[in-house]
């Protein structure tokens, strides 16, 4: 007996043991916080590659045939994350095991303020002379005028709908975000799962609600946020799927168990390829509904913490090469950041390397030279108090879109 | 020379000698010896990470940069309150956990049943190796696998279209079938072992006192089962409260806790701590609950 009673008396003292060791290994990472202050600056010069080089990106940014072009160019083999948020790329970012990642304006504040990303020597990055000047020095790029990110290539959200089911062609929101017209495809309509998806029914509401005063989606006031949240939460009714996962929207709309929703023009030309009826506003819209659209200004940043910094200054230069710009351009479907990308040449031999059909006129249909189109075109941000104009801070913040998104979905 | 190496010997023994003596009549410290691995892993490993989750809870996130700040305060908890979704995610996920548990208990007693009293040993081999097959394949094919069937141009609306009915399509009930068919080996096998142990001779005894059949099941088989039924439950409702993958593949519409804490995890890690502690809450109530019913004995 007085052996087996003597097991109890030890087992608890070793819980405590144990609790006591995990404390002093939680209060040991908390010290380490401290030292991690960003003493590293960039770099002068890009010496030899490192021979690996790990990405995040969306999905369609890092494919072939230019991912191979560049592990051959350069010997830096691209192990590759895709991601289908941008808290989830800041997420990752975070986990230190990634040398950049393609930041929409959504994460890119988000990593420079939390030390996440290195300013970027420019003069390291050749083919950044000839990018498009309306794409240099923008504040989801640049702070206090330090580059810290290459433009990698601009697009607005896609209205996209299955055209058997779907009739007349819709050219507003309205179609899935007024509640009247909504309802019709109650339970087939697909909705970038996101709390920067609050912004899409902002643009909705500047155009259809002038008394709210909308003007920056981005910037919401209470009653402004208030009134695009309840809008969401009309819709929500008539959704069927909230999305983050690519793959998984174009099995959707495959299976047409949802016909018209938000998406990007990655899933789009997946859907056209394997001939779904699918269908989107066309070039002489711009591609964008008539209240104009969210969309995204993507930015290739270098980790704090990159393991591979020289095979990442070379992937920042080569994605903006001509070539390659133009060729993860066409693939995707956006607008290119290099200037360069549009010359006749340059773009035909690109879609022959994507074995697209050659399209002249892609350059202008994506307006990459136009910056009055892109006036309609909202870039994901972070949303934050201070309403950057004489409303002072007053305006919601990401904590409060975060948490008003979890609301809407129910 | 001789004398010299016998010593070095006796030496090399001895170091072996002096642990065992250490040990030798010392029942602590053998148990402490051999237990010291695994209840490490344990406190560390699983206890550990429950710990900082809980601690977590008490911190709050930038709302520029999405960092944490550690501090302490209550204020994730009381947005839990104060907000009606959370209540409500919470309930559809007990809800949920309970359809499935009872689904599961009427599909899987008949089953048990006839596989412990009724069979012939060559049938019962068969049924067994039946009811063990779906754990051989991985978890997401069959996630996938319904995701299909359920979709509007898939099996089920099919085989449903001739009788003029349609199929769930994706939503909750959608949820509830599949978590149903997920974990519905978790509830036969303890049922079944229960049976098993009830001696034939005891029903038999029952029908000799004049006892129908449904007395005698009520009266005899049942209450003896009733624990290894508990037990069956602790499984299907814990991995059903836990799943996240099934609601997000068959009900994209639909939150459940786990959907809330994933998608939370990354935007404010605290918050989702701080609803991780909801199932924690609720097992523990459900484990409790089990225990006094003795569902422990038939684990």
């Amino acid at each position: 007996m007085s052996r087996s009673r003597a097991h109890p008396a030890w087992v608890p003292a070793a819980i405590v043991a144990g609790l006591l060791a995990t404390m002093l290994v939680i209060a040991g990472c908390g010290g380490d916080d401290d030292d991690s202050g960003g003493t590293s600056g960039a770099p002068t010069e890009v010496g030899a590659g490192e021979g690996q080089l790990n990405l995040i990106a969306w999905p369609g940014y890092v494919a072939d045939p230019w991912q191979s072009d560049f592990e051959q160019q350069t010997g830096c083999k691209i192990n590759l994350k895709e991601a289908g948020t941008s808290s989830e790329m800041v997420d990752l970012m975070r986990s230190g095991q990634y040398d950049g990642v393609s930041a929409s304006g959504n994460a890119s504040l988000r990593l420079v303020a939390g030390d996440d990303v290195d300013p970027v020597n420019l003069d390291l990055v050749p083919n950044y002379e000839t990018i498009f000047e309306d794409l240099k020095n923008q504040p989801y790029n640049t702070v206090d005028g330090t580059p810290y990110g290459i433009p990698h290539g601009r697009g607005a959200n896609l209205l996209m709908w299955n055209s058997d089911e779907v009739t007349p062609a819709p050219t507003s929101w309205g179609v899935i975000l007024d509640p009247n017209q909504a309802s019709k495809y109650q339970g087939k309509i697909s909705v970038y799962d996101d709390s920067v998806y609050i912004a899409d029914a902002a643009v909705y509401l500047k155009a259809h609600n002038p008394d709210l005063g909308i003007d920056n989606p981005y910037e919401l006031d209470e009653e402004q946020f208030n009134a695009a949240v309840d809008l969401l939460k009309q819709q929500k009714a008539n959704v069927g799927e909230y999305w983050a996962d690519a793959a998984k929207q174009i099995q959707s709309f495959a299976n047409s168990d949802v016909v018209v929703g938000t998406t990007w023009q990655y899933q789009y030309f997946s859907l056209l390829a394997e001939k779904a009826p699918i269908e989107a506003p066309g070039p002489n819209q711009g591609f964008v509904p008539e209240e104009g659209a969210t969309g995204w200004s993507d930015t290739w940043m270098i980790s704090s913490e990159a393991k591979h910094p020289n095979c990442m200054y070379r992937w920042m230069d080569f994605i903006i090469s001509p070539l390659a710009n133009a060729e993860v351009a066409q693939y995707f479907g956006e607008a290119p950041a290099q200037s360069k990308s549009c010359e006749a040449d340059t773009l035909a031999q690109a879609a022959k390397a994507d074995e697209l059909p050659p399209d002249p006129q892609f350059c202008t249909n994506y307006h990459a030279d136009d910056p009055a189109f892109w006036d309609k075109v909202y870039y994901w941000i972070t949303p934050l108090a201070d309403c950057g104009d004489d409303r002072g801070e007053v305006c919601k913040d990401n904590n409060e879109w975060d948490a008003a998104w979890t609301e809407i979905k129910g | 020379m001789e004398a010299a190496g016998v010593a070095a010997g006796e030496e090399k023994r001895s170091a072996g000698r002096r642990l065992a003596d250490l040990f030798h009549g010392r029942s602590r410290l053998q148990a402490g010896a051999l237990l010291a691995g695994p209840v490490g892993w344990l406190v560390i490993g699983y206890i550990g990470s429950l710990i900082v989750l809980l601690i977590a809870a008490f911190w709050s996130v930038d709302a520029l940069s999405g960092e944490l700040v550690k501090g302490f305060s209550f204020d994730n908890y009381r947005e839990l309150i104060d907000t009606p979704v959370y209540k409500d995610v919470a309930l559809r996920t007990i809800g949920i956990a309970a359809a499935a548990t009872l689904t599961d208990v009427i599909l899987a007693f008949p089953i048990a049943f006839y596989m412990a009293k009724v069979a012939s040993p060559r049938m019962k081999g068969l049924l067994l190796v039946a009811v063990l097959m779906p754990l051989w394949s991985f978890y997401l094919v069959k996630v996938y696998a319904w995701r299909t069937m359920l979709s509007s141009g898939g099996i089920v609306n099919w085989a449903l279209d001739p009788i003029g009915l349609d199929g769930p399509g994706y939503g909750t009930t959608a949820v509830w079938l599949v978590e149903s068919y997920l974990w519905l080996p978790y509830m036969i096998l303890p049922i079944y072992a229960g049976l098993e142990r009830i001696p034939n001779s005891l029903i038999s005894a029952s029908e000799d006192l004049g006892g129908k059949p449904w007395n005698s099941f009520r009266r005899v088989v049942l209450p003896l089962v009733f624990p290894a039924i508990v037990a069956g439950s602790i499984f299907t409702f814990s991995l059903t409260m836990g799943d996240y993958i099934t609601p997000s593949l068959v009900s994209p519409d639909t939150q459940f806790i786990g959907n809330v804490v994933f998608t939370d995890h990354t935007n404010n890690l605290p918050l989702a701590s701080a609803f991780a502690t909801v199932p924690i809450i609720v097992m523990i109530i459900y484990l409790l609950i089990a225990r006094r019913l003795g569902a422990f004995e038939h684990l």
